[in-house]
């Protein structure tokens, strides 16, 4: 509260001022002299002149049930909360109680944004949770959005893939509403969704020219035609997101030809929908043609595979910025990757078979020289191997994670060793990543603590022998 | 007189290091040992027969203890405020005595127990060793804030005092003319009751794997640390299908209940390490597992909402599905994945289960396949896990699902994989899951892949004798590693890939408050590492204040930008030395700069220059104020220049 009296009192003092002016000075007086303003005098004034442009701004900084109620204040209040900039960005969330711990949107505020301000919203986001109610209502929402013109779209399923589950043709029909009212869309964020090649068609038809974020992943209605649509007609393209099945050579030549803008990222989920399923491979000169025109462009690649599955992968040199291995890799494939990913930023690896990952870390940070970043999971690395990774990426390296289960100690170093070793080559303080031990009070308790100490200068031997 | 005393046993089960039934015996005439039971509580509470099973096991072992001191323990039936007045009359009170409990509800029930006894004229002595440290004088030494990451913790401890070394056990000594009187009907009123007493059925009941007790406890902590010693004889341990088994070593369950005590494992184990290592002082790590359990109580213990998600301020508001169905194929061991289902079987019958088996089905059950919330699984595992104490179980199931106390989440165990790694030979598997017996090692862990022929020759055929697995676990852990990303870069108004504005955040729903507004510029202190937006971290899904956790946790009731910012000006984050200063500076830079580009949507109108423009303010921020004055200056000398010039002109003009 002391914000908003020390505004107002200050409005009443400069209230022959223009507006903006206001504002300047508001700004500036309200953080130290406004407390004393508001202890010298007494707090009666009128409340309703507070300008308008003041009013706004302070409203933005509300969330939306303070404005609510701020706007049973005065007119002039309810005034302000019905602004149109207030109204630009908005985010339905659609839980059922049914299926989700978290509030949802109102009926009624909904009722009465379609009602007075659909016209006004720019920005909107569909939050839907498990329930196939939820992703209909969002559906419901969006074909009511008839004369509004959106920049932003984005379909939200918090907790499985709702969409998919709605009635295909009623969900392209609420899309293609606002495809076809939205003139100017330009970010459009409808992964998981049962989106087909007819309605991109009817997005490319009126929004080709303003088009710059595309993500949909795991849309499995798009064809590689489909996408290539899109990528043909939207020039102004720069972030797009998709599954490996959407990825051809055609579409990568189509994103590197002249009339499109560069690309800055792209992202690949690849995902295998059945068992022993083939992929296709990309070309390298597609790649190439992809970094000679946006030669600065991230490309993203999640895996989520099985270890068979990555024949096809890392036999040429590919592009990749960012890689993350959501399950577990081969160390073959590890190989690869160190010899093949030039201009890698970003490692995860979440898992490994049961042979420690030294070699293959070596060559990744021999190869991989922008590498910045890593993380493993239960990936098992000896410690003098980790040691001379990060002493090869050096400082370089902003972002080092590994679990300290994982670390084997050897000869060189111990686990108390590969601390302060680690955090030397990175110039800064480095833990490993622990996780909860609350209940591990059996044996395995102390190989640690004994592991550790018994590599410790002059007790090694007879750490070893107690029983003796 | 002497007194008359009442010792009352909540944990602490034990006669040895038990400082406050010492205090109870100090120049009593007579003590008497009592523990509450609500029979007809029993039966309907959530805690399964294991846990009650080990809890009277523990209290038999007590008694025949006290039996030994010419005593007995007093199990009374009923609700301690209900029966403490009558009791204080009854047998002349005049000392109540119990250990401190440093759990929420624990300290409101005993804060009320003390007002009775008060009221009834009665001293009331409470002492603290259930935990290694007194939890409040870490929170002082942090500023008055629980500390929320486990190095900050060790931090603080290693600024502490060592623990205070255990008491002495009760002995006849130490009784001296201490007395119980005891009456002939004492078994019929104080007994301690059976299980079918309870309302247990116990047929068919196997034996426990875990008996209760203190003199068991004593037992295995002798057998622990022989064993210990001789284990540091091999290599390189790696976990293996042994260690996921019950070990006659274990001593958790034996810590909850406090039949062991924590003091006493401290100092034996130092005691160990200074045998075998001659003299050379322990590290901190050797106490791993005792810290870890002192953290979550600290964390807790002024947080009477830490074992739920809404009105947690520690807890990030996740949007967990609700799935009841699901939720019961997790907890009955029907998932269809047999190392997930053999893991929770174990825990049904044992009551307890290794700590990585642990992460495994919790991983399972939260962000890595079934999105439930770990309120849930938190329920599950307090029905059956011997060693579950409330904070510890609830801090471990946030840690786990990724809901507090900041970690790298990018990780989740793969529900096969984990387990072929850890026993690859599936034995673990075949204990507890006889009916998957007959499949070979190579298809155990996803016997839905085998062959039919195989599984016709396991006699085993999946979706007949054993379910099918019930999610797709690469598909949901890509959904899940996805949401769970996107609800950290909502929290940490990380713009995520988003040079161009991808969906802001509202404002309402007590995430970004206003700096949700401003999508298309990039606050500078999203990214810790990288200013240039080209290389973001995108697969590492690190999260930005990594380091610096306290900033959600100031003010109660959520995580809103503003609270935060304001609990940043007063300066009293938790004090993680660099990073939070760094921090602080990004974020005072983010402020400032939001101020100064007018409207705050200025940059989203025009995503491309505007943000370059923004990123451009941002960086001379700093350089700002001293501008400003410059600024000032130059106008007042162009002033004062014009208006010379001006009086010049004049006076030519006068002299013409």
């Amino acid at each position: 509260m002391k914000r908003i009296k020390g505004v107002e009192e200050d409005s009443n003092s400069s209230s022959s001022k223009s507006p903006p002016e206001v504002c300047k000075k508001v700004r500036k007086q309200t953080s130290d002299e406004s407390v004393a303003v508001v202890a010298s005098e007494s707090t009666e004034s009128d409340w309703a002149r507070l300008p308008q442009e003041l009013l706004l701004h302070i409203f933005q900084y509300l969330p939306l049930l303070d404005r609510a109620y701020a706007s049973q204040v005065c007119r002039t209040w309810n005034q302000a909360f019905h602004m149109p900039e207030l109204w630009r960005c908005f985010e339905f969330e659609l839980n059922q109680p049914a299926s989700s711990y978290l509030k949802a949107t109102h009926p009624d505020l909904i009722k009465q944004i379609i009602k007075r301000h659909s016209n006004h919203l720019q920005y909107v986001s569909f939050k839907v949770d498990s329930s196939t109610e939820s992703a209909e209502a969002a559906c419901d929402i969006l074909s009511q959005l008839v004369n509004c013109s959106l920049k932003t779209l984005g379909l939200i399923s918090t907790a499985r893939p709702s969409f998919m589950e709605v009635p295909k043709s009623h969900f392209i029909s609420a899309l293609t509403v606002v495809f076809v009212n939205s003139k100017s869309l330009s970010s459009l964020k409808i992964d998981d969704t049962p989106v087909d090649d007819p309605s991109l068609k009817v997005l490319v038809a009126n929004n080709s020219d303003t088009l710059k974020l595309l993500k949909m992943s795991s849309c499995p209605h798009v064809s590689p035609a489909g996408i290539l649509c899109v990528a043909d007609q939207c020039h102004g393209l720069r972030e797009l997101a998709l599954n490996y099945h959407l990825l051809s050579d055609e579409l990568l030549l189509a994103l590197s030809s002249e009339k499109h803008v560069h690309l800055e990222h792209l992202r690949i989920d690849v995902v295998s929908e059945n068992p022993g399923q083939h992929f296709h491979t990309i070309k390298k000169s597609s790649w190439d043609a992809m970094v000679r025109h946006s030669p600065k462009f991230n490309l993203v690649m999640y895996f989520f595979l099985y270890e068979d599955e990555f024949g096809p992968f890392f036999n040429e040199e590919v592009p990749v910025t960012h890689l993350y291995f959501g399950r577990s890799v081969s160390k073959e494939v590890l190989g690869r990757v160190g010899l093949h990913c030039p201009r890698l930023v970003e490692l995860v690896v979440c898992a490994n078979g049961l042979r420690p990952l030294d070699e293959e870390l070596i060559r990744i940070a021999k190869h991989c020289t922008q590498l910045s970043a890593i993380g493993l999971g239960e990936c098992e690395v000896s410690c003098s191997a980790f040691v001379e990774f990060v002493k090869m990426c050096g400082r370089r390296l902003s972002q080092l994670s590994i679990m300290e289960e994982v670390l084997i100690p050897d000869h060189k170093y111990s686990l108390d060793e590969i601390h302060w070793e680690v955090s030397k080559h990175l110039g800064r303080v480095w833990f490993p990543d622990m996780m909860p031990t609350w209940c591990r009070f059996v044996t395995s308790v102390s190989h640690r603590c004994l592991r550790r100490s018994r590599q410790l200068p002059g007790c090694t031997r007879k750490a070893r022998t107690p029983r003796a | 007189m002497a007194p008359n005393s009442i010792h009352w046993f909540r944990k602490g089960l034990r006669l040895h290091d038990n400082p406050a039934l010492l205090q109870a015996v100090r120049g009593a005439g007579t003590v008497r040992c009592v523990y509450f039971l609500d029979p007809w509580f029993a039966g309907s509470s959530n805690v399964g027969v294991n846990r009650w099973r080990f809890l009277l096991q523990c209290l038999e072992d007590l008694d025949a203890n006290l039996r030994k001191l010419n005593s007995r323990l007093f199990v009374i039936r009923g609700q301690p405020a209900n029966v403490f007045p009558r009791l204080f009359k009854e047998w002349k009170i005049s000392r109540l005595t119990f250990e401190y409990d440093s759990e929420p509800f624990g300290k409101e029930r005993d804060a009320a127990i003390k007002k009775l006894a008060m009221e009834a004229g009665v001293e009331v002595n409470v002492k603290t060793s259930h935990t290694l440290y007194d939890l409040d004088k870490i929170i002082e030494l942090n500023g008055g804030q629980p500390p929320l990451t486990y190095k900050r913790f060790q931090t603080l401890i290693s600024r502490l005092d060592p623990p205070e070394m255990p008491v002495e056990t009760l002995s006849d000594a130490l009784m001296g003319g201490c007395v119980t009187p005891v009456s002939e009907d004492h078994g019929d009123k104080y007994g301690v009751p059976s299980l079918e007493e309870l309302g247990f059925d116990t047929e068919g009941l196997p034996t426990a794997v875990w008996p209760g007790g203190e003199t068991e406890a004593l037992t295995r902590i002798e057998r622990h640390l022989e064993r210990k010693a001789w284990v540091a004889n091999f290599e390189r341990p790696r976990m293996n299908a042994n260690s996921l088994l019950a070990s006659p070593t274990g001593l958790s369950p034996y810590l909850r209940f406090g039949c062991l005590s924590c003091r006493l494992f401290y100092f034996k184990l130092t005691d160990l390490y200074r045998k075998v290592k001659k003299n050379s002082s322990p590290p901190l790590s050797l106490y791993g597992q005792l810290l870890w359990r002192e953290f979550f109580y600290t964390t807790a213990t002024n947080n009477p909402r830490f074992d739920k998600m809404e009105g947690n301020p520690i807890c990030v508001r996740i949007p967990w599905d609700k799935n009841p169905e699901a939720l019961a194929k997790w907890a009955e061991a029907k998932t269809g994945f047999p190392w997930i289902d053999a893991i929770m079987t174990q825990l049904r019958q044992e009551g307890w289960i290794h700590h990585l088996a642990r992460h495994a089905v919790a991983c399972f059950l939260t962000r890595g396949d079934l999105w439930i919330s770990w309120e849930e699984g938190m329920k599950v595992f307090e029905e059956l896990l011997l060693d579950a104490d409330w904070s510890v179980n609830a801090g471990s199931w946030m840690w786990l699902s990724c809901s507090s106390f900041f970690q790298q989440f990018f990780h989740c165990y793969c529900p096969v994989g984990f387990g072929r790694r850890t026993d690859p030979n599936g034995d673990f598997i075949r204990r507890y899951l006889p009916v998957l017996r007959g499949f070979p090692a190579k298809y155990i862990y996803d016997p839905w892949n085998a062959p039919e022929s195989v599984q016709a020759a396991a006699k085993c055929v999946i979706g007949v004798h054993y379910p099918k697995p019930m999610v797709h676990h690469a598909e949901a852990s890509r959904l899940n590693i996805e949401r769970m990303k996107q609800i950290y870069q909502q929290l940490s108004r990380y713009r995520g890939l988003g040079l161009l504005a991808s969906v802001p955040s509202s404002n309402g729903n007590g995430t970004g408050g206003m700096m949700a507004y401003s999508p298309g510029e990039q606050p500078p202190g999203t990214n810790n590492n990288n200013n240039n937006s080209h290389c973001k971290n995108d697969v590492l899904l690190t999260i930005p204040f990594l380091f610096h956790p306290g900033l959600l946790l100031h003010g109660r009731g959520g995580i809103t930008g503003k609270r935060e910012r304001e609990s940043e000006r007063d300066g009293s984050g938790e004090k993680e030395p660099t990073a939070c200063s760094r921090h602080k500076m990004q974020r005072q830079n983010a402020q400032v700069r939001l101020r100064l580009s007018g409207t705050p949507y200025g940059s989203y109108l025009a995503p491309g220059a505007a943000q370059r423009n923004a990123r451009r303010k941002c960086l001379s921020v700093s350089q700002l104020s001293t501008e400003n004055v410059l600024l000032h200056i130059i106008i007042i000398i162009i002033i004062i220049v014009i208006i010379y010039i001006i009086s010049l002109w004049n006076y030519r003009h006068k002299y013409r």
